[in-house]
C-alpha cells in the first residue's frame, strides 16, 4: 500500500521506489536533492522505518506498506504534529527538503520515546541536508513535536 | 475579540509553508506536460581539449530516441549573453567570448555541454548519451587564477590573450600611494576566498514547450528572475519576441545566486521543443548541478592598510584576482568590480582607497553571484585584515574598529570607492553584540575551556554591505546592460480582496507572507484575503527578479507606489459617494473617511462600486481598482553589523566545534521578525559552511575533485549550533518602507567572525592568518607542527 491505499504497478527492475513515487503515482512531495544518498529530500517510510527512497529499488518494496508526506495529516486533513511544529517553528524556507525532513524527524522522534537532546536531534539529522534554514529552527520545531508525538502516541 | 495583528512588524507564520509541509508543493520537476520528452546532456569529462569528432549515430538508432543534437544544430542560435560589460584602466572594453549553448569546437570545462540526447523516457535518453562517440584532443589546462596569469599558460580563449577578461580599478591611486608614503606603519596580508558550489537544494530544471496553435513557447524553470531568462534567452539566443515566449518559474527549491542566470539547458529545451513539436524537459542530476551551476567567490588578493602611530586608518590598497571560470555568466564581471571593490570601505572612515582587480578565464565552472556576491569577498579582506593589524601592532580588535568607524553623524556619508551610505550605526550593532556574546565573559570561558584541554578562541567582524539592487542609471553607467526597477501590480478584486502580481520572486525567502502583511498593513485589507503571485511572465506585468536583497527594497517599493494610485483612486471614488471634496477624504484602516465625521465608505465598498459604476464619477475616472507601479530605487540599501563567534578547537583532532554565534544587524524597517530572524540564521550557515567545511576543489589538471554530496562538504546539522540573531535598526532615508535587505547579510558578516576567532584560538601557535575553510586537517597540521617544535 501507499499512503493506505494499495497500488499495483508494473516497473523496469532498475526503477527507484522515488521513480515509482514522483512518476507513476504522482506522489511528487517526494523529493530527489541528489544523486548519492546524501541528502535526504527522498525520505519516506517503509513498514514504519524511514528509508531514502533513492537508494530502494521499487521492486524491494513490493508488498510493503509506504508513507509519504502526502499520508502523513489525518484523513481529515489534520496536521501531524511534526508538520505543525515545522510550520508553528519557521522550520522550513523554500520547503524542497522538508517533506524528507519532516519524514526522517517523525521516525527520530517515534524510536526516541524517552525524549532527545538538542544535540542528539542534531545528531539524527545527519542524513538530511538543508541549505536555507542553518538547522536552528528544524532542531527547535522536532524538539517542540516530541511531548506532542509522544503525548498522541499515549492516547 | 480582536483580529491578530497581522501587518507590519508581526511574525506572522507562512502561508506558503502549508502546501510546502503536506507535500503540496509545485516544483519544476514536479511539472509534466501530455507528449514529453526528455533531455540528457552529454557533457566534457576534459577541462581543455579540441574536439575532433562527434559520431552520434549509434545513440540516434538507440531505442526511443528522438533527436541528438550538437553545436552543429545550433548554428542558427545565438551564444548565452552576459548581462554587463567593464571596461580596463586603458578604457578597453572586457574580452567577452562566445559562449555557446553546446561547445562549439573546443569544450572549455569539466561539464561544458556537447550534446543533447532526446528520448521518449529520461533512462533511454541516458542510455543513448553514452553511445555518442567524442574524439577529443586534449589541451593544456588551467584551474587557478595564478597559473592562468602565468607565461605560457593553455589560452581558455583566443580573443582573451594571457587569459584576461578585463584589469580593472577603482580609487585614488596617487593619493593612496601617498598615504602609504607617509604612513607609521603598514600591514600586509595575502590572502585567498575559497570557491564554493551554491547546491541549493533543488538541482536545476527546465521544460520547454511550443504550442503549434499559437506559435508560442512556455519555459518552465527554476529561476530567481523569469522575466530577465525570457528576456536574454528571448532577444540574445532564440530570437524570439516577448510576445511568443513565456516563462513560468513554479515554486524554487532554493537560489542562492545560481539560479539568477541563463544557461545552457533552458535554450536548448526550448528550442528543442519547437523543433520537435513536443515538449522537452531536463532534469539535473547533482553530479550535473556541481558542474554546471555557476560557482561562487574564488578571490586571490593582496592587502595592504596605511595606518598612523595613532592607529588610525590612512588608506587602503587592495589587488584581486578573480576567477571567472570558462565563460562569462550573466553577471560575473560585475561581482568583483562593482559588488566587491566598491565596498571595501566597509564600516570605516579610511579616507583614500585604491583597489585593482584582474578578471581571469580558467578551464572551470562559469563564476557568478552567490549569496552576498562580492560583499563576502570584500568583508572577509577588509576584516581579516583589521585582525591582522593587530597582531602585528598589538592593537585590540575592538577599539581599533570603534576609532576607525564612520561616525554615527557623518550619514549620508561618501566613501572614497563611489558608494554613499545613507543611514549606519555600527557603534550600537558592535555593543549591543559584545552584550548578547557575553564578550567580557571570555576569558573565564577561554580558561575554563583550557582545563578540559580545548583551544577557545572568540572573532569580531562588522561588515556593511550595499544592496537593494539597483538605481537604473547608476548600475548602467557601471556598465549594466539592464535596468534593475521592480514592478507590482495590484488588483483590488470586486468584493475587496487582493492580488499582488509582484516581478519578484520568493525561492525561500517567504514572499507570499511578507508581501502580504505589506497590503494588510496599508490598505486595510485581512491578511486571508491577500495573494501573492509571482513567477509566470504572462501573469505579471515584468520585473527583474529576486538577488542582491532587493525584493522588499526595490519590490516591496513598487508595491506602496501602486497602493499609494489604488488610495488616490479610493478617495476620488469615495468623495464621490459621499458627496464630499477629495481633499477632506482620509484613507485609514481600509476605510475612507470624510475628516472630522463618522461618513465612511470600506475598501471593499469602493472596490465594489468601482467594478459596479452605476453612481460613479465615470467622465473622470475609469471603473476599476487596478494599479501598476514600475519603481526605480534613488540608491543602494546598506545593512551593516557584528558578528561574533566564539569557537572551541580539540586539539586531537583539529576539529572546530562553533559554541556561540552572535549576530547583530540593522537590516531596516523589519517586516517579520520571525522570517528575518530565519533568513539571518540560514545566512549564517552558508557562512559558517565557507569558513569552515566547504571548498570546491579543482586538481592543477582543472579536474573536479569535490563533485557531488560525497566529496563537497555541505555544513549539516551536527556541524552547526544555534545562532543568536537580533536586530538593531537604522532605516533607509529613501525609501518609503525603511527596508534595507536581510537575506544576504549572514553569509557577508559570518566567514570573517570564524576565522578571526580560529586564528584568535591557535595564536599560541604562531598564526597569523588561515585561508577557509579552517579544516580540521590545516589546524591539526598546524597543532602537531607547534608540538614537535616544542619536543
Amino acid at each position: 500500500t501507499v499512503n493506505g491505499k494499495s497500488a499495483t504497478i508494473e516497473v523496469e527492475g532498475r526503477t527507484l521506489l522515488v521513480e515509482l513515487l514522483r512518476e507513476k503515482l504522482g506522489l511528487t512531495g517526494t523529493h530527489v536533492g541528489c544523486d548519492t544518498s546524501q541528502c535526504g529530500a527522498c525520505v519516506v517510510h517503509v513498514d514504519g522505518e524511514s528509508v531514502k527512497a533513492c537508494t530502494m529499488l521499487a521492486v524491494q518494496a513490493d508488498g510493503s506498506s509506504v508513507l509519504t508526506i502526502e499520508g502523513l495529516a489525518k484523513a481529515d486533513g489534520t496536521l501531524h504534529p511534526m508538520q505543525e511544529m515545522f510550520r508553528e517553528h519557521h522550520a522550513l524556507q523554500c520547503g524542497f527538503c522538508t517533506p524528507g525532513m519532516v519524514m526522517a524527524a517523525v521516525d527520530l522522534v517515534a524510536k526516541n520515546p524517552q525524549g532527545l537532546s538538542e544535540h542528539e536531534i542534531r545528531e539524527g539529522l545527519e542524513g538530511n541536508l538543508c541549505r536555507c534554514t542553518g538547522y536552528h529552527n528544524i532542531v527547535k520545531a522536532i524538539d517542540a513535536a516530541q511531548p506532542l508525538m509522544h503525548a498522541r502516541a499515549a492516547e | 475579540m480582536n483580529a491578530p495583528f497581522e501587518g507590519i512588524g508581526a511574525s506572522v507564520r507562512r502561508k506558503e509553508d502549508l502546501r510546502f509541509i503536506s507535500g503540496r508543493g509545485n516544483y519544476t520537476d514536479d511539472i509534466n506536460r501530455p507528449n514529453q520528452t526528455h533531455a540528457v546532456f552529454r557533457r566534457s569529462d576534459r577541462p581543455h581539449a579540441t574536439i575532433v569528432s562527434i559520431d552520434t549515430a549509434a545513440a540516434k538508432a538507440a531505442p526511443g530516441v528522438v533527436a541528438v543534437y550538437t553545436a552543429e544544430d545550433l548554428a542558427a542560435i545565438g551564444g548565452l549573453p552576459c548581462g554587463w560589460q567593464i571596461h580596463s584602466k586603458d578604457g578597453s572594453p572586457m574580452a567577452e567570448p562566445k559562449h555557446p549553448v553546446l561547445a562549439e569546437g573546443k569544450v572549455r570545462h569539466v561539464g561544458d555541454p556537447i550534446a543533447v540526447v532526446i528520448a521518449e523516457t529520461k533512462q533511454q535518453a541516458r542510455d543513448a548519451a553514452e553511445l555518442i562517440a567524442i574524439e577529443l584532443h586534449d589541451l593544456p589546462s588551467t584551474a587557478t587564477v595564478t597559473d592562468a596569469l602565468k607565461p605560457g599558460a593553455g589560452q581558455v580563449h583566443d580573443n582573451a590573450p594571457g587569459n584576461v577578461c578585463y584589469d580593472w580599478h577603482i580609487g585614488d591611486k596617487e593619493a593612496t600611494e601617498a598615504a602609504f608614503a607617509r604612513a607609521a606603519k603598514v600591514v600586509k596580508l595575502d590572502l585567498e576566498n575559497n570557491r564554493l558550489v551554491p547546491n541549493a537544494m533543488e538541482p536545476r530544471v527546465a521544460l520547454g514547450e511550443y504550442d503549434r496553435h499559437t506559435g508560442d513557447y512556455t519555459l518552465f524553470t527554476t529561476s530567481q528572475n523569469p522575466h530577465v531568462i525570457r528576456l536574454l534567452m528571448g532577444a540574445f539566443v532564440l530570437g524570439l519576441p516577448e510576445h511568443k515566449l513565456r516563462v513560468v518559474a513554479p515554486d524554487v527549491g532554493g537560489g542562492f545566486g545560481s539560479k539568477i542566470y541563463h544557461y545552457a539547458e533552458e535554450a536548448t529545451v526550448t528550442w528543442a521543443a519547437g523543433k520537435l513539436g513536443r515538449p522537452v524537459k531536463w532534469t539535473a542530476e547533482r553530479t550535473e548541478s556541481f558542474m554546471s551551476d555557476a560557482h561562487g567567490r574564488d578571490h586571490v588578493s593582496t592587502a595592504e592598510m596605511a595606518l598612523d602611530a595613532q592607529g588610525n586608518f590612512l588608506g587602503l590598497r587592495v589587488n584581486t584576482l578573480a576567477n571567472m571560470g570558462a565563460y562569462l555568466s550573466t553577471f560575473a564581471p560585475a561581482v568583483p568590480t562593482y559588488l566587491y571593490a566598491t565596498l571595501l570601505a566597509g564600516t570605516y572612515k579610511t579616507p583614500v582607497i585604491y583597489a585593482e582587480v584582474k578578471a581571469v578565464f580558467t578551464n572551470t565552472v562559469p563564476v557568478d553571484a552567490y549569496r552576498g556576491a562580492g560583499r563576502p569577498e570584500a568583508t572577509f579582506l577588509l576584516e581579516r585584515l583589521v585582525d591582522t593589524i593587530c597582531h602585528d601592532t598589538g592593537a585590540d580588535p575592538i577599539a581599533i574598529r570603534r576609532q576607525n568607524f564612520i561616525p554615527k553623524d557623518a550619514f549620508p556619508y561618501q566613501t572614497p570607492v563611489a558608494l554613499q551610505y545613507d543611514s549606519g550605526d555600527y557603534f550600537t550593532t558592535i555593543e549591543v553584540a559584545m552584550k548578547n556574546a557575553d564578550y567580557a565573559g571570555f576569558p573565564a570561558r577561554q580558561a575554563a575551556a583550557a582545563a578540559k584541554g580545548k583551544l577557545r578562541g572568540i572573532g569580531i567582524s562588522t561588515y556593511l554591505e550595499a544592496c537593494g539592487i539597483a538605481p537604473s542609471a547608476v548600475v548602467g553607467s557601471l556598465g549594466a546592460r539592464a535596468g534593475l526597477y521592480e514592478v507590482a501590480n495590484i488588483r483590488v478584486h470586486p468584493t475587496g480582496s487582493v492580488t499582488v502580481f509582484t516581478g519578484t520572486h520568493s525561492h525561500g525567502q517567504g514572499h507570499e507572507t511578507t508581501l502580504a502583511q505589506l497590503v494588510t498593513s496599508q490598505l486595510g485589507v485581512p491578511f486571508s484575503q491577500v495573494d501573492i503571485v509571482h513567477g509566470d511572465t504572462a501573469r505579471i506585468p515584468f520585473g527583474m527578479g529576486t538577488y542582491g536583497s532587493r525584493s522588499l527594497a526595490v519590490g516591496g517599493t513598487a508595491m506602496v507606489k501602486a497602493m499609494d494610485k489604488i488610495i488616490a483612486k479610493g478617495k476620488k471614488i469615495a468623495a464621490h459617494l459621499l458627496e464630499a471634496s477629495v481633499d477632506d477624504i482620509e484613507f485609514a484602516d481600509g476605510s475612507f473617511k470624510v475628516a472630522g465625521t463618522d461618513r465612511a465608505k470600506t475598501l471593499s465598498e469602493i472596490a465594489l462600486t468601482a467594478y459596479v459604476p452605476h453612481n460613479y464619477p465615470i467622465t473622470e475616472i475609469e471603473p476599476g481598482l487596478d494599479e501598476t507601479a514600475f519603481y526605480d530605487p534613488a540608491n543602494f540599501t546598506f545593512p551593516g553589523g557584528c558578528h561574533i563567534c566564539e569557537i572551541e578547537i580539540d586539539p586531537e583532532t583539529g576539529v572546530t566545534s562553533i559554541v556561540n554565534f552572535t549576530a547583530v544587524d540593522d537590516v531596516g524597517r523589519v517586516i517579520n521578525p520571525m522570517i528575518v530572524e530565519g533568513q539571518v540564521q540560514g545566512g549564517v550557515a552558508q557562512g559558517i559552511g565557507q569558513a569552515l567545511l566547504e571548498h570546491a576543489i579543482y586538481d592543477s589538471n582543472a579536474q573536479l575533485l569535490s563533485g557531488s554530496f560525497m566529496d563537497y562538504t555541505m555544513p549539516r546539522a551536527d556541524n552547526l549550533t544555534n545562532i543568536s540573531v537580533a536586530t538593531e535598526n537604522t532605516l533607509c532615508t529613501h525609501n518609503p518602507l525603511g527596508v534595507k535587505g536581510c537575506g544576504e547579510v549572514g553569509a557577508i558578516g559570518s566567514p570573517p567572525a570564524v576565522i578571526n576567532a580560529v586564528v584568535n584560538a591557535l595564536k599560541n601557535y604562531g598564526v597569523r592568518h588561515m585561508n577557509m575553510p579552517a579544516s580540521p586537517e590545516k589546524i591539526w597540521g598546524i597543532i602537531n607542527a607547534g608540538r614537535k617544535a616544542a619536543e
